[in-house]
C-alpha cells in the first residue's frame, strides 16, 4: 500500500502524551475515534502544524513536514493541507464565495481565478445561490459545506476534519453525513476524520483508528471493530457487552471469578462479546439449555431506539435490551432483582492476546 | 410571605442611594450650568467668529492627524502585545499606559525635553534637517498623539484578546502567512474595536490641553487649539469661553452617542 501520509505523532503536553503511528493511503478516509481527552484534537493540530511534535515524524507526499530529530519544521501556511474545523471558523466578514476563494488566492491565483475556482466548488456543494451570503446567513448544514469547500479548494494532499458533524442537529446531520461521504470519496488525497461519534466514523471512513489516553487501542475496518471490540470504550461505542477472561473449551473464567459459557471452543485469554438484545430477563430462575444465567439487580432503565436498555449489576455488569411491552409485563423498575440469561450461541469469543495490550476492567 | 421577602431584599439602602444621587448631580450640574449661561441669542454669530472657526479647524485637523498616527503606530503595538509573547511584555504593557495616568503637563515637559532644540531627538532633527518641532502644529499633533495613543492601544488590544485566534489558525491552514492573516482576517474582525479606539483617541486628542500648551504653546492658527482657546478666552471674554466649551461639549455628546452600544450600555 502506498502511503501518502506517514506519521508517528509524539506530543508531550503537561502530563499527557500522544504517541500515535498513523498512515493514510491516497484516497483513503481514516477516522480517528476516541473519547474526549484521548488526544484526537492534539493529533489533528500536530498534523496541521498548529502544534509541534516532540518526537517522531510527519511525512506527507514524500516530504518531511515535521521531524524534530532533524530539526525539520514546515509552518502551517506552507503545508499542503486543508482543515474543516469543528465550528467551521468561516471568516464572518467574508461572503461564502470569498471564504472559499481565500485559500486559492493565497496559493497564487489572482482574484478572478480564485473566485472562479471558489464558485466551482460552491456549485459542486449545491451552494451557488448562497455564494453571496455571509456565514451568519447560512444554515448549519450550508456552513458545513462551505467549510468543506474552503478546505478542498486548495486541493490539499491531506484533508483534516475535526468533528465535522458535531455542530449540526440530528436531522441536518443525516443529510450532511451522506453528502460528506460523497465528497470524501471523490477526494484523491488522504483524509483524516477526527470524531467521537462512532456512526460518523463507521459511515464515512474506510478504516478506523481508535485511541484512548494518547495511544492506539484498536485499528481496523468497521466490520472487525463492530464485531470484535477490544476495549470497554469501543464496546460501548458499538453497543456490545464485553468481557475478558481465560478460556478453557466452552468455559471462560473472568477476572472476578464469574464463568461464562461460550458457543465456540477457545483456549487462553479471550474477549467475550454479546449484544444487549441477546440478553433475556426473567422474573424467576430459567431452566434448560446451555445458557448463562445469573441473578442481577436493575440499576437503570433508558430509552434506546424503540426498546428499553436495562443496566444490571450482579456478578458482572451487563446491559439488556427489552421491548417496552416486555418491560411492562415484567414490571421492571430500578432496584428490582431479576434473572439474566444469555445463550452461549449468542456470544462471540475471540483471542485477546494480539498486538494491542488493551484490557477490560 | 415570599413576596414581601423579595420586596425587602430589593430595597436600596439610603446610605448608598444618597451618595449615588449626589454623585450624579455633581457630574451633571456643571453641564447644566454651562447650558444655562450660554448666550443662545448671539450663539450663531459667535460661532462664526474667525477666531472660533480657526481654533475649531486646527483642533479637528490636528486631532485627526494624531488619530491617524495613533492607528499607524498603535495598532501594530497592540497586536504585538496581544499576540506575540516576548520577555518583558507585561512591563511594555504597563509602560504603554503611562501617558494615561501621567499629568499632561508633565508629558508636555517630557516631549519638550526630547524634541526641543537641545533635546535627544530635537537636536538631531535640527542639525540634520533643520526642523524645529516645539511650538509648531507638528508639536500639537505629537502632544495629542502622546496622550491619545494609550486609549487606542488599550481598546485594540482588548479587541484582539477577545477575538478568537482560531480564525487566524484557519487562515494559516489556507496558506496565509502572518501579515496576510493580520490584514485579511484579524484586522477586519477587530474593526469595531479599532474604530472605537480611534474615536476615543480622537476625543482625547481633541480635548488635549496641558501637553499642548507646554510643548506647542499658544499661537492662533498654528498651535491654538480649542481647549487652549477656551482657557485664554476665560480671562478676556467669558461668553466666548462658554461658546467654545459648548462646541467641545457637543462633540463629546456626539462621540458618546456613536459609542453607546460599545461602551455605555452595560451588559
Amino acid at each position: 500500500m502506498t502511503r501518502l501520509l506517514d506519521a508517528h505523532l509524539v506530543v508531550d503536553r503537561g502530563g499527557f502524551r500522544l504517541d500515535l503511528p498513523l498512515t493514510v493511503a491516497p484516497g483513503e478516509v481514516v477516522a480517528l475515534l476516541g473519547p474526549n481527552g484521548a488526544g484526537k484534537t492534539t493529533a489533528l493540530r500536530a498534523l496541521a502544524g498548529l502544534h509541534p511534535l516532540c518526537a517522531g515524524h510527519l511525512t506527507l507526499a514524500g516530504r518531511d513536514l515535521d521531524r524534530p530529530g532533524h530539526r525539520i519544521w514546515v509552518p502551517t501556511e506552507r503545508r499542503p493541507i486543508g482543515v474543516v474545523f469543528q465550528d467551521y471558523l468561516l471568516f464572518p466578514h467574508l461572503s461564502a464565495l470569498d471564504n472559499v476563494a481565500f485559500g486559492p488566492r493565497r496559493h497564487g491565483l489572482d482574484r478572478q481565478q480564485a473566485r472562479q475556482r471558489a464558485a466551482g466548488w460552491l456549485a459542486r456543494m449545491g451552494l451557488t445561490e448562497q455564494a453571496r451570503r455571509k456565514p451568519r446567513e447560512l444554515s448549519g448544514g450550508q456552513a458545513q459545506r462551505v467549510a468543506l469547500a474552503r478546505a478542498l479548494a486548495v486541493e490539499p494532499a491531506l484533508l483534516l476534519l475535526d468533528e465535522p458533524l458535531a455542530a449540526l442537529d440530528a436531522r441536518t446531520r443525516l443529510d450532511t453525513r451522506a453528502q460528506l461521504h460523497k465528497h470524501l470519496a471523490a477526494h484523491p488525497g488522504a483524509t483524516l476524520l477526527v470524531t467521537h461519534d462512532p456512526l460518523d466514523a463507521l459511515v464515512l471512513a474506510d478504516r478506523l483508528v481508535i485511541i484512548e489516553d494518547g495511544r492506539v487501542v484498536q485499528e481496523g475496518d468497521a466490520t472487525t471493530i463492530t464485531a470484535e471490540p477490544r476495549t470497554e470504550y469501543v464496546a460501548r461505542l458499538v453497543g456490545l457487552n464485553l468481557y475478558r477472561g481465560h478460556a478453557t473449551g466452552h468455559r471462560v473464567r473472568l477476572a472476578d471469578g464469574h464463568v461464562l459459557t461460550i458457543g465456540d471452543r477457545h483456549d487462553g485469554e479471550v474477549f467475550v462479546a454479546f449484544a444487549p438484545a441477546a440478553v433475556a430477563l426473567h422474573p424467576h430462575r430459567p431452566d434448560g439449555s446451555p445458557r448463562n444465567t445469573w441473578p442481577a439487580t436493575i440499576t437503570g432503565i433508558q430509552r434506546h431506539g424503540d426498546n428499553l436498555r436495562i443496566q444490571l449489576t450482579g456478578p458482572i455488569e451487563v446491559a439488556a435490551d427489552v421491548t417496552p411491552a416486555a418491560a411492562a409485563h415484567l414490571e421492571l423498575v430500578p432496584g428490582q432483582p431479576v434473572w439474566v440469561a444469555v445463550k452461549a450461541t449468542e456470544t462471540r469469543a475471540y483471542p485477546a492476546a494480539t498486538a494491542t495490550d488493551a484490557t477490560v476492567d | 410571605m415570599p413576596a414581601r421577602r423579595i420586596g425587602r431584599a430589593r430595597r436600596v439602602p439610603v446610605a448608598l442611594l444618597l451618595p449615588a444621587a449626589i454623585g450624579l448631580l455633581f457630574l451633571l450640574l456643571p453641564l447644566v450650568g454651562l447650558l444655562a449661561r450660554t448666550p443662545w441669542a448671539t450663539l450663531p454669530q459667535r460661532l462664526t467668529e474667525p477666531g472660533v472657526l480657526t481654533a475649531l479647524r486646527l483642533s479637528v485637523q490636528t486631532a485627526t492627524l494624531a488619530t491617524l498616527l495613533c492607528l499607524v503606530l498603535g495598532v501594530p503595538l497592540a497586536w504585538l502585545l496581544a499576540r506575540v509573547p516576548f520577555p518583558g511584555r507585561r512591563l511594555v504593557r504597563a509602560l504603554v499606559t503611562v501617558p494615561l495616568v501621567l499629568p499632561p503637563v508633565v508629558g508636555g515637559v517630557a516631549l519638550l525635553l526630547v524634541f526641543g532644540r537641545r533635546g535627544l531627538v530635537g537636536s538631531w532633527l535640527d542639525e540634520t534637517f533643520g526642523i524645529t518641532v516645539p511650538f509648531s502644529t507638528t508639536a500639537v499633533v505629537l502632544a495629542q498623539t502622546f496622550v491619545a495613543m494609550p486609549f487606542l492601544i488599550i481598546a485594540v488590544e482588548g479587541a484582539l484578546r477577545g477575538a478568537d485566534t482560531r480564525y487566524e489558525e484557519a487562515a494559516a491552514t489556507l496558506g496565509a502567512g502572518r501579515w496576510v492573516t493580520f490584514t485579511h482576517v484579524t484586522l477586519p474582525m477587530v474593526a469595531p474595536g479599532v474604530a472605537a479606539g480611534a474615536v476615543l483617541g480622537w476625543a482625547r486628542a481633541l480635548g488635549e490641553f496641558g501637553a499642548t500648551i507646554t510643548f506647542a504653546g499658544n499661537y492662533p492658527g498654528r498651535t491654538q487649539t480649542m481647549p487652549v482657546a477656551v482657557y485664554l478666552a476665560l480671562e478676556t471674554d467669558l461668553e466666548a469661553a462658554i461658546v467654545l466649551s459648548l462646541v467641545l461639549l457637543a462633540v463629546s455628546v456626539v462621540i458618546l452617542a456613536s459609542l453607546r452600544d460599545r461602551w455605555v450600555s452595560a451588559p
